[in-house]
């Protein structure tokens, strides 16, 4: 039995619809991100997990207890919002103690507790200080404490990173992971930064059009994308339209040139038209190396370079193809104008299906 | 030195607007006598019994219209911006009723519509629809000021914060809500503060012994003495906004900055 169950949730505001047929179960422990384009129905979901909006159809069950009608004050779920959503007029060690005093514990265990979870969040000199003195990752910290303080079941945060700049975002992100860790706290993440839900997540929710397009580990989501709509918005990707040459033996031909893919592909009939991706990083630029591998030539028609990989753009009579390779000193980087063959294995080619 | 000049001009002109006839109030209350300058017709003021009654009176009526003004104004607008964003203008537009209502119409209506209940048959019935009248009277200072001091926090996001934290309604908004507009509050209450001590018509229409209709009483009977009365009123709205502004100052160093 999972810890949280979302069975057929389904929500529409008026005519419209923001979250439909959301079927989710998270184990305890777990870290799961909601991924996906904005106005994909992410915080809506979430919003119905910590009760702030009521599904139009479905349920939702924590550990064992159907909440779907149970308002948010008695959900027992901590949130943490993009804008921090502190208290100004109280003070962080205040801030953080609030769940605990509207809940009448005594003094001194509300005080333990603020204590503890100042050294969690390493601000353990703050808790006098107001929430305008302290800098936007330090407030984060702070609320992410008062969410905490209460030992919710779940920990939900909508986008909790995104008013940051980019160095404290990725610290703050690895503290965020570790915390939950070190607690063990069920967690659901919201964003539509795919690098960071790859880096903290167990598993990614990858979401389209207020449906789930695909759930799995940041190596399934990433390597063995379900639908085109999670290839495309999952890292970047190259789509080649092919013609199916040879649907028995996998041979696919691109602007002329053959190519073949690691499976057989007896649904398609010869001429049909489908998409091949592949990763930029599993092709390299060796055109001359590699027995089995698949070819392209083509002409180089950019080189970027970004420090620790380089950025090929490849012109392909009309397509274009991006190559990411490691920086390589003794290397010398293609010219742009210059003829280039590439070479990819058959098992990097993504057939898809829909194209 | 020719950049401060025309500040400084009309800065003199409006505060000479101002101060010019309070000097002027205060020459000729301290000419009771004459050939000499004299405080006798403060003396004569502080003497009588009436006025102290008059000005505690209209004190306490202050402060219970602002209590109870906060009280319905700060969960209204509250709730108004949260869930009901869409009434805002019409909300806004009640409460601006009392400048197109008379007062006289107010009073009239307000006694035509409680006659025969509790209200206006006895001493402290007619208290409680004189407060309720200046309740009415404080809604568009009141909600403005409020409606305000909320728009300057993130109603919102704070709201479903306390709630996630096992927070209701009555929580969210003595340890949230208020806290937050206390400042926006008071610069609302302030001015209800003076308008209630000044009152005449309306205390005078319900018979109540309140400072304004004591104020003309001495007017219509004094010569000095109405002078040297109104001087005193000021020295002590004033004196009593002051205080109000430091009670609330503790609060106010906290929440400047930026949010
Ligand atoms: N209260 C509401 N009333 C009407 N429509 C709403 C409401 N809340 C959300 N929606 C609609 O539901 C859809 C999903 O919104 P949601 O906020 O869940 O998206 P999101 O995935 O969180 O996007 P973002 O990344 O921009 O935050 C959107 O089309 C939005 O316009
Ligand atoms: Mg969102």
């Amino acid at each position: 039995m999972a810890f949280l169950e979302i069975t057929g949730v389904r929500k529409s505001f008026g005519a419209s619809v923001a979250v439909e047929s959301f079927h989710l179960a998270v184990a305890r422990g777990e870290f799961v991100s909601f991924l996906g384009p904005s106005g994909c129905g992410k915080t809506t979901t979430l919003r119905m997990v910590a009760g702030f909006e009521k599904p139009t159809s479905g349920r939702i069950v924590i550990d064992g207890v159907d909440v779907t009608d149970t308002p948010p004050n008695r959900r027992n779920v901590g949130m943490v919002f993009q804008s921090y959503a502190l208290f100004p007029n109280m003070t962080v060690a205040d801030n953080i103690g609030f769940g605990l005093k509207v809940a009448r514990r005594p003094a001194g265990e509300i005080q333990e507790r603020v204590t503890e979870l100042l050294r969690i969040i390493h601000m353990p000199e703050y808790g006098r200080s107001y929430p305008y003195q302290l800098s936007g990752g330090q407030q984060q910290r702070v609320a992410l404490a008062r969410a905490l303080a209460i030992q919710p079941k779940l920990l939900l945060l909508d986008e909790p990173l995104s008013a940051l700049d980019a160095k404290i975002r990725a610290s703050l992100r690895q503290e965020i992971r570790d915390i939950q860790r070190q607690l063990g706290i069920t967690t659901i993440y919201v964003t539509h930064d795919q690098e960071e839900a790859m880096a903290l997540s167990d598993r990614i929710v990858v979401m389209s059009r207020g449906r789930i397009e695909q759930v799995g580990t940041p190596f399934e989501v990433y390597n063995f994308p379900a639908t085109r709509f999670v290839a495309s918005f999952v890292g970047t990707l190259n789509v080649l339209q092919a013609t199916v040459a040879d649907a028995a033996t996998g041979r696919l031909s691109v602007q002329g040139q053959e190519i073949r893919v690691a499976r057989p592909l007896p649904e398609h009939a010869p001429g049909a038209s489908v998409g091949v991706a592949i990763r930029p990083e599993l092709i390299s630029l060796d055109g001359q190396a590699g027995h089995d591998a698949n070819r392209l030539s083509g002409t180089v028609a950019d080189v970027t370079f970004l420090g620790p990989i380089v950025r090929v753009q490849m012109h392909l009579s009309g397509d274009v193809l991006h190559i990411d390779i490691f920086n390589n000193p003794q290397l010398r980087p293609p010219q742009p104008g210059a003829p280039i063959t590439v070479r990819f294995a058959p098992d990097a080619c993504l057939v898809l299906d829909d194209a | 030195m020719g950049k401060r000049f025309w500040p400084w001009l009309w800065f003199l002109l409006g505060a000479s607007y101002f101060l010019v006839p309070l000097y002027a109030t205060f020459d000729f209350s301290l000419r009771a006598r004459r050939g000499e300058l004299t405080f006798a017709a403060y003396a004569n003021v502080l003497r009588d019994i009436k006025f102290v009654e008059s000005f505690s009176f209209s004190l306490q009526t202050a402060l219970a219209t602002i209590v109870v003004s906060a009280l319905v104004i700060v969960p209204t607008a509250y709730w108004v911006q949260l869930r009901l964003p869409r009434l805002r203008p019409v909300v806004e537009f009640f409460t601006l009723l009392p400048f197109v209502v008379p007062a006289v119409v107010l009073v009239f209506s307000l006694a035509r519509t409680y006659s025969r209940t509790p209200l206006t048959d006895s001493r402290e019935g007619l208290w409680v629809l004189l407060v309720g009248s200046y309740v009415v009277l404080s809604f568009p200072y009141m909600y403005r000021a409020v409606d305000t001091g909320l728009r300057s926090i993130n109603i919102h996001d704070l709201t479903e914060a306390a709630q996630s934290l096992g927070a209701g309604w009555p929580t969210i908004l003595m340890r949230v809500i208020f806290p937050n507009v206390y400042v926006s509050l008071l610069s609302g209450a302030f001015i209800t503060f003076a308008i209630v001590m000044g009152e005449f018509t309306i205390a005078a229409l319900l018979a109540q012994p309140a400072f304004g209709p004591y104020m003309n009483l001495l007017a219509s009977s004094k010569v000095y003495e109405p002078s040297a009365l109104a001087i005193i009123s000021f020295g002590l709205t004033w004196a009593a906004i002051a205080a109000i502004q430091w009670i609330g100052q503790g609060t106010q160093a906290r929440l400047v900055g930026p949010r």
